[in-house]
């Protein structure tokens, strides 16, 4: 059986990462994509990086310490990949850097009560969010070097938040909650005033995680009710008619993978080289799905075309990550304490 | 959780113990692939002591054997349990008991549920969901003062009875 090239899609095992000790909850790419951050239950934040280019065999080049007392839920690179945030259990979100060399700890955000669950930067760099348990969303502006501002304290969810991303080249926050809704945010140029300027209701248990595709008018959802949901705004004036009350875009459920993962689902990737989304689910299993050709942009159709079937995660699988310059190369971590490198392979029917 | 001074159920109804499992020889075979059951998993839980009372769970007819589902082949497990009364503020903590301590004693490859008996609780729903919220779990298990809680209640379910 010839493994490079079958007939159908597959999602080939690279390489297996070993070093967590314990759940492994998050996994990062740096925007060049050379270097891969992990976090998890050790307190330990990993670099992992290679000798020879991404095709490489990955290792462990830097290992984090002391950053945080308690869990590290999330950690994620800056878009000019200088910085890097870490979202802890201790209530704390830390800024890493390089300009001592090596990196260092050099700002650490604090003011949530509880578990900061996740941290996302705006394309800009000029604006962070966190989100957490004690139900709000902060967004931060960087001010000066290692100086970030609280600039709006959002407490528009009613139960713990779980995901912030902002919108891929606008200044439009989303967060997902254990109130089984998606909320967005935006500041009113009028007044400066950061406010909720859309709910996205229809999952029917806690939404873990949301990520947008390339261009920002879709967004794909997925949670604890098994299902992953696709999501696309329409604007006032919008071709379709759909109905934007006060001038405001409308974002609307067009489409429900459902019945494909066997338990909660805790993590989606789209793959804003190639559109195809990726989803980590407690099944242990890693799919991936691709919208059908044929199908209606406005009731658009996903088709399960590759997963991990043998070679998989022994446990949960928490995250998923597309590579950012290299078309179908997808990280996983896991319950299991692994991080697994994956390619997409193209059939060749 | 605030701590109470008066017993919230002050006089609950007894029920008996279950005797001593008899092991197989075929159990005792090495070479004889022996899956988990139902029973076994219930020895893990029925010794757990209750939060307010010096009775274990089994005693309180909190956890029962029929109420415990274990496949084997597909790595799940599915505990119920059922509160004393239907507005006990210990639900959640004793709900935590179980699962913290069917993750302590079994095999990783396990999905373990524990849910509240259906109808027999007034949060039932928020209950469930809060157990079943694995990151909720893992924060809480960080707190120390919750843990130290959990393993009193814990220390009793590996002592013989009939000790």
């Amino acid at each position: 059986m010839s493994s490079e090239n079958p007939a159908m899609p597959t999602l080939k095992l690279v390489q297996v990462l070993t070093g967590h000790r314990g759940r492994v909850w998050n996994i990062s790419w740096h925007p060049e994509g050379n270097l891969l951050t992990s976090c998890g239950e050790d307190k330990i934040i990993r670099i992992w990086g290679t000798e020879g280019g991404v095709e490489g065999k990955w290792v462990v080049k830097t290992s984090l310490t002391d950053g945080h007392e308690r869990t590290i839920r999330e950690v994620t690179w800056s878009p000019c990949g200088n910085y890097l945030a870490s979202a802890s259990f201790d209530a704390t979100t830390a800024i890493w850097d390089k300009k001592s060399g090596q990196f260092e700890c050099n700002a650490t955000l604090e003011g949530h009560e509880n578990e900061v669950k996740s941290v996302s930067w705006a394309k800009s760099g000029q604006l962070m969010a966190t989100c957490s348990r004690d139900k709000t969303v902060w967004v931060w502006e960087v001010a000066e070097e290692d100086e970030y501002e609280c600039a709006a304290v959002l407490n528009a969810h009613t139960q713990d938040v779980k995901k912030v991303i902002w919108h891929p080249n606008d200044e439009l926050l989303a967060s997902a909650s254990y109130d089984n809704t998606i909320k967005m945010f935006r500041e009113d140029p009028a007044d400066q005033e950061w406010t909720c300027v859309a709910t996205l209701s229809s999952h029917t248990s806690t939404v873990w995680s949301i990520a947008f595709n390339k261009t920002g008018t879709r967004l794909a959802s997925c949670s604890d009710d098994g299902t992953v949901k696709i999501w696309q705004v329409y604007l006032p004036g919008n071709q379709e008619g759909i109905a934007t009350p006060d001038g405001t875009p409308v974002w609307k459920c067009v489409s429900t993978i459902a019945g494909m993962h066997s338990r909660c689902v805790y993590d989606v990737a789209w793959c804003h080289q190639t559109g195809l989304i990726a989803t980590a689910s407690a099944d242990d299993v890693v799919r991936i799905f691709q919208e059908s050709l044929d199908s209606d942009p406005n009731q658009p159709n996903f088709d399960l075309v590759a997963s991990s079937s043998t070679n998989g995660h022994k446990q949960d699988v928490n995250c998923v990550a597309w590579h950012p310059t290299v078309a179908g190369l997808l990280a996983s971590c896991s319950d299991d304490g692994e991080i697994r490198l994956w390619k997409f392979l193209e059939g060749t029917s | 959780m605030t701590p109470k001074t008066d017993l919230e159920n002050i006089n609950p109804k007894l029920y008996k113990r279950t005797e001593e499992r008899e092991v197989t020889t075929k159990e005792l075979d090495p070479t004889i692939y022996d899956p988990f059951d139902a029973r076994e998993i219930f020895d893990l839980i029925r010794g757990i002591n209750d939060p307010e009372h010096p009775l274990s769970l089994e005693e309180l007819n909190v956890v029962e054997e029929r109420l415990v589902v274990v496949d084997d082949a597909r790595n799940t497990i599915d505990v119920t349990y059922t509160p004393t009364i239907p507005h006990c503020s210990m639900a959640t903590l004793i709900g935590l008991c179980i699962r913290v301590q069917l993750l302590r004693t079994l095999p990783s490859r396990f999905k373990v549920s524990v849910k509240i008996s259906p109808g027999a609780h007034v949060s039932e729903e928020a209950v469930n969901k809060q157990l079943a919220d694995k990151e909720r779990v893992a924060a809480a298990l960080e707190n120390s003062h919750l843990i130290r809680v959990i393993n009193e209640c814990l220390a009793g379910a590996f002592t013989d009875p009939k000790l």
